[in-house]
Protein backbone atom coordinates (compact mmCIF):
# COMPACT_ATOMS: atom_id res chain seq x y z
CA UNK A 1 0.00 0.00 0.00
CA UNK A 2 1.04 3.51 -0.89
CA UNK A 3 2.42 5.47 2.65
CA UNK A 4 -0.39 7.23 3.67
CA UNK A 5 -3.05 5.76 1.68
CA UNK A 6 -5.84 2.96 3.20
CA UNK A 7 -7.68 0.34 1.57
CA UNK A 8 -11.15 1.73 0.93
CA UNK A 9 -14.24 0.11 2.80
CA UNK A 10 -16.46 -1.63 0.61
CA UNK A 11 -19.62 -2.88 2.11
CA UNK A 12 -22.01 -5.78 1.14
CA UNK A 13 -19.00 -7.07 -1.58
CA UNK A 14 -20.01 -11.04 -1.96
CA UNK A 15 -18.36 -13.19 -4.63
CA UNK A 16 -19.44 -17.04 -4.84
CA UNK A 17 -17.19 -19.66 -6.91
CA UNK A 18 -17.36 -23.30 -6.92
CA UNK A 19 -15.07 -25.39 -8.90
CA UNK A 20 -14.36 -29.27 -9.40
CA UNK A 21 -11.23 -30.89 -7.46
CA UNK A 22 -9.02 -29.61 -10.74
CA UNK A 23 -5.35 -28.18 -9.28
CA UNK A 24 -5.86 -26.49 -12.76
CA UNK A 25 -8.64 -24.13 -10.93
CA UNK A 26 -6.88 -23.07 -7.91
CA UNK A 27 -5.95 -20.18 -9.86
CA UNK A 28 -9.02 -19.45 -10.97
CA UNK A 29 -9.79 -18.92 -7.35
CA UNK A 30 -6.84 -17.21 -5.82
CA UNK A 31 -7.34 -14.50 -9.23
CA UNK A 32 -10.50 -13.42 -7.74
CA UNK A 33 -9.01 -13.11 -4.41
CA UNK A 34 -6.17 -10.93 -5.66
CA UNK A 35 -8.63 -8.97 -7.63
CA UNK A 36 -11.33 -8.43 -4.59
CA UNK A 37 -8.36 -7.22 -2.50
CA UNK A 38 -7.22 -4.65 -5.22
CA UNK A 39 -10.49 -3.07 -5.93
CA UNK A 40 -10.45 -2.63 -2.51
CA UNK A 41 -7.68 -0.37 -2.13
CA UNK A 42 -4.71 -3.10 -1.08
CA UNK A 43 -1.73 -2.73 -2.50
CA UNK A 44 0.09 -5.24 -5.32
CA UNK A 45 2.08 -7.30 -2.38
CA UNK A 46 -1.04 -7.72 0.13
CA UNK A 47 -2.97 -8.70 -2.45
CA UNK A 48 -0.54 -11.48 -3.42
CA UNK A 49 -0.14 -12.86 -0.23
CA UNK A 50 -4.16 -13.07 0.80
CA UNK A 51 -4.26 -14.49 -2.56
CA UNK A 52 -1.33 -17.38 -1.73
CA UNK A 53 -3.65 -17.88 1.45
CA UNK A 54 -6.59 -18.49 -0.72
CA UNK A 55 -4.29 -21.16 -2.91
CA UNK A 56 -3.35 -23.07 -0.34
CA UNK A 57 -7.02 -23.56 1.26
CA UNK A 58 -8.21 -24.90 -2.16
CA UNK A 59 -5.53 -27.01 -2.80
CA UNK A 60 -5.94 -28.81 0.29
CA UNK A 61 -9.32 -28.72 -0.25
CA UNK A 62 -8.79 -30.48 -3.75
CA UNK A 63 -5.87 -32.36 -2.34
CA UNK A 64 -6.69 -34.02 1.43
CA UNK A 65 -10.39 -32.66 1.40
CA UNK A 66 -11.76 -34.67 -1.93
CA UNK A 67 -9.01 -36.75 -2.52
CA UNK A 68 -8.68 -35.25 -6.12
CA UNK A 69 -11.76 -36.77 -6.63
CA UNK A 70 -13.19 -34.34 -9.71
CA UNK A 71 -16.87 -35.09 -9.24
CA UNK A 72 -16.12 -33.85 -5.73
CA UNK A 73 -16.94 -29.48 -5.60
CA UNK A 74 -15.04 -27.05 -3.50
CA UNK A 75 -17.24 -23.59 -3.08
CA UNK A 76 -15.06 -20.61 -2.01
CA UNK A 77 -16.65 -17.30 -0.64
CA UNK A 78 -15.64 -14.01 -0.09
CA UNK A 79 -17.35 -11.20 1.73
CA UNK A 80 -16.07 -8.00 2.51
CA UNK A 81 -17.72 -5.58 4.50
CA UNK A 82 -15.93 -2.38 5.61
CA UNK A 83 -12.60 -3.19 5.68
CA UNK A 84 -12.90 -7.18 7.14
CA UNK A 85 -12.24 -9.58 4.65
CA UNK A 86 -13.70 -13.13 5.18
CA UNK A 87 -12.92 -16.27 2.98
CA UNK A 88 -14.88 -19.14 3.54
CA UNK A 89 -13.33 -22.26 1.22
CA UNK A 90 -15.56 -25.76 2.06
CA UNK A 91 -14.93 -29.31 0.66
CA UNK A 92 -16.72 -32.66 0.68
CA UNK A 93 -14.31 -34.41 2.59
CA UNK A 94 -14.18 -36.17 5.87
CA UNK A 95 -12.09 -33.73 7.96
CA UNK A 96 -9.36 -33.63 10.05
CA UNK A 97 -7.56 -32.53 13.50
CA UNK A 98 -5.75 -28.97 12.91
CA UNK A 99 -3.85 -29.57 15.68
CA UNK A 100 -2.20 -32.57 14.15
CA UNK A 101 -0.66 -30.67 11.66
CA UNK A 102 3.04 -30.62 12.98
CA UNK A 103 4.84 -26.92 13.49
CA UNK A 104 7.30 -26.45 9.83
CA UNK A 105 9.40 -24.03 11.76
CA UNK A 106 9.95 -26.68 14.25
CA UNK A 107 13.77 -27.83 13.44
CA UNK A 108 12.97 -31.44 13.42
CA UNK A 109 10.26 -30.49 10.61
CA UNK A 110 12.30 -28.10 8.32
CA UNK A 111 13.36 -30.07 5.76
CA UNK A 112 9.57 -31.76 5.49
CA UNK A 113 8.58 -31.49 1.76
CA UNK A 114 4.56 -30.94 2.65
CA UNK A 115 2.71 -29.59 5.32
CA UNK A 116 3.28 -25.64 4.88
CA UNK A 117 -0.11 -25.23 3.07
CA UNK A 118 -1.81 -24.47 7.00
CA UNK A 119 1.52 -22.07 7.98
CA UNK A 120 1.06 -19.87 5.15
CA UNK A 121 -2.47 -19.63 5.72
CA UNK A 122 -1.91 -18.68 9.43
CA UNK A 123 0.89 -16.48 8.21
CA UNK A 124 -0.25 -14.10 5.29
CA UNK A 125 -4.27 -13.74 7.51
CA UNK A 126 -5.56 -12.76 10.65
CA UNK A 127 -7.13 -15.93 11.19
CA UNK A 128 -8.17 -19.72 10.63
CA UNK A 129 -10.74 -21.72 11.43
CA UNK A 130 -11.82 -25.03 10.52
CA UNK A 131 -15.24 -26.33 11.27
CA UNK A 132 -16.59 -29.82 10.44
CA UNK A 133 -19.73 -31.58 10.06
CA UNK A 134 -19.97 -35.40 9.99
CA UNK A 135 -21.84 -35.84 6.10
CA UNK A 136 -20.96 -32.72 5.06
CA UNK A 137 -17.51 -31.47 4.42
CA UNK A 138 -14.50 -29.47 6.10
CA UNK A 139 -14.99 -25.45 5.97
CA UNK A 140 -12.15 -23.16 6.59
CA UNK A 141 -12.98 -19.65 7.59
CA UNK A 142 -10.08 -16.94 7.01
CA UNK A 143 -10.17 -13.31 8.07
CA UNK A 144 -8.23 -10.39 7.01
CA UNK A 145 -8.39 -6.65 8.01
CA UNK A 146 -7.43 -5.00 5.19
CA UNK A 147 -6.43 -1.79 6.92
CA UNK A 148 -3.61 -3.59 8.85
CA UNK A 149 -1.34 -4.51 5.86
CA UNK A 150 0.03 -8.29 5.27
CA UNK A 151 1.20 -10.46 7.35
CA UNK A 152 4.50 -9.94 5.97
CA UNK A 153 4.71 -6.96 6.14
CA UNK A 154 3.32 -6.10 9.74
CA UNK A 155 5.86 -8.08 10.86
CA UNK A 156 3.62 -11.05 12.02
CA UNK A 157 6.05 -13.79 10.85
CA UNK B 1 6.94 -24.35 -15.89
CA UNK B 2 10.25 -24.42 -18.39
CA UNK B 3 13.79 -25.21 -17.14
CA UNK B 4 16.85 -24.70 -19.44
CA UNK B 5 20.23 -26.36 -18.41
CA UNK B 6 23.60 -25.15 -19.47
CA UNK B 7 27.23 -26.38 -17.93
CA UNK B 8 29.71 -23.98 -16.86
CA UNK B 9 33.26 -25.97 -15.79
CA UNK B 10 31.17 -28.82 -14.26
CA UNK B 11 28.39 -26.70 -12.82
CA UNK B 12 24.87 -27.22 -13.80
CA UNK B 13 23.31 -24.06 -13.94
CA UNK B 14 19.50 -24.54 -14.05
CA UNK B 15 17.06 -21.52 -14.97
CA UNK B 16 13.62 -22.04 -14.25
CA UNK B 17 11.14 -19.86 -15.60
CA UNK B 18 7.08 -20.23 -14.58
CA UNK B 19 5.04 -21.40 -11.97
CA UNK B 20 6.27 -24.03 -9.43
CA UNK B 21 3.09 -24.91 -7.49
CA UNK B 22 0.69 -27.84 -7.04
CA UNK B 23 0.19 -29.89 -10.20
CA UNK B 24 1.96 -26.89 -12.37
CA UNK B 25 5.49 -27.57 -12.31
CA UNK B 26 6.53 -29.14 -8.55
CA UNK B 27 7.10 -32.45 -10.04
CA UNK B 28 8.74 -31.23 -12.80
CA UNK B 29 11.39 -29.23 -11.24
CA UNK B 30 12.42 -32.58 -9.01
CA UNK B 31 12.73 -34.08 -12.82
CA UNK B 32 15.21 -31.35 -13.98
CA UNK B 33 17.36 -31.33 -11.09
CA UNK B 34 17.53 -35.57 -10.72
CA UNK B 35 18.57 -35.73 -14.50
CA UNK B 36 21.16 -32.56 -14.02
CA UNK B 37 24.47 -34.27 -15.59
CA UNK B 38 26.23 -32.38 -12.30
CA UNK B 39 25.92 -32.90 -8.34
CA UNK B 40 27.07 -28.91 -8.50
CA UNK B 41 23.88 -27.84 -9.16
CA UNK B 42 23.14 -23.55 -9.18
CA UNK B 43 18.86 -23.09 -9.99
CA UNK B 44 18.67 -19.70 -11.15
CA UNK B 45 15.21 -18.68 -10.09
CA UNK B 46 14.86 -15.33 -11.39
CA UNK B 47 12.26 -16.55 -13.65
CA UNK B 48 9.98 -17.65 -11.66
CA UNK B 49 6.80 -16.38 -10.72
CA UNK B 50 4.72 -18.02 -8.19
CA UNK B 51 6.33 -20.74 -6.10
CA UNK B 52 3.35 -22.11 -3.47
CA UNK B 53 3.98 -24.93 -0.70
CA UNK B 54 4.27 -27.27 -3.04
CA UNK B 55 7.08 -25.84 -4.88
CA UNK B 56 8.96 -24.78 -1.59
CA UNK B 57 8.51 -28.66 -0.50
CA UNK B 58 9.84 -29.88 -4.07
CA UNK B 59 13.23 -27.28 -3.31
CA UNK B 60 13.26 -28.72 -0.22
CA UNK B 61 13.50 -32.24 -1.67
CA UNK B 62 15.83 -31.56 -4.16
CA UNK B 63 17.82 -30.01 -1.89
CA UNK B 64 18.08 -33.04 0.58
CA UNK B 65 18.32 -35.68 -2.58
CA UNK B 66 21.54 -33.69 -3.98
CA UNK B 67 23.08 -33.32 -0.59
CA UNK B 68 22.59 -37.14 0.42
CA UNK B 69 24.30 -38.30 -3.07
CA UNK B 70 27.54 -35.95 -1.78
CA UNK B 71 26.53 -33.46 -4.34
CA UNK B 72 25.79 -29.22 -3.78
CA UNK B 73 22.68 -27.53 -4.59
CA UNK B 74 22.03 -23.44 -4.47
CA UNK B 75 20.17 -21.04 -5.04
CA UNK B 76 20.99 -17.77 -7.63
CA UNK B 77 18.87 -14.49 -8.05
CA UNK B 78 15.66 -15.08 -5.58
CA UNK B 79 12.91 -13.04 -6.89
CA UNK B 80 11.76 -11.14 -3.50
CA UNK B 81 8.53 -12.60 -2.52
CA UNK B 82 10.53 -16.17 -2.94
CA UNK B 83 13.05 -14.72 -0.63
CA UNK B 84 10.28 -13.61 1.73
CA UNK B 85 8.64 -16.77 1.75
CA UNK B 86 12.06 -18.40 2.74
CA UNK B 87 12.57 -16.08 5.58
CA UNK B 88 8.89 -16.81 6.69
CA UNK B 89 9.74 -20.58 6.72
CA UNK B 90 13.32 -19.86 7.53
CA UNK B 91 15.02 -22.05 4.92
CA UNK B 92 17.11 -19.59 4.36
CA UNK B 93 19.35 -20.69 6.74
CA UNK B 94 19.45 -24.14 4.99
CA UNK B 95 19.96 -22.92 1.52
CA UNK B 96 22.89 -20.68 0.09
CA UNK B 97 21.83 -18.03 -1.39
CA UNK B 98 23.39 -15.98 -4.69
CA UNK B 99 22.91 -12.64 -6.47
CA UNK B 100 26.27 -12.72 -8.52
CA UNK B 101 26.72 -15.69 -10.86
CA UNK B 102 30.48 -15.78 -10.95
CA UNK B 103 30.39 -15.49 -7.08
CA UNK B 104 28.00 -18.73 -7.14
CA UNK B 105 30.16 -20.41 -9.06
CA UNK B 106 33.39 -19.88 -7.07
CA UNK B 107 31.78 -21.07 -3.78
CA UNK B 108 31.29 -24.69 -5.48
Amino acid sequence: MPPGSKPMERDGERIEITISSRFENIELVQVIAEHLCENAGMDEDGSHWIGMAVREAVANAIKHGNKLDVKKKVNATFELNGHDLSITISDEGTGFDPEKVSDPLNPQNLMKTSGRGIFYMRTFMDQIRYSFEAGSGTSLVMTKNLAKGTGIASGKA
Amino acid sequence: MKATTRDVNGIAIIKVDGKITIGAGDQQLRDVIANANSQKILLDLSGVTTIDSSGIGELVGSYTTVTNKGGKLKLLHLPAKLNELLHVTQLITVFEVYENEQEALGSF
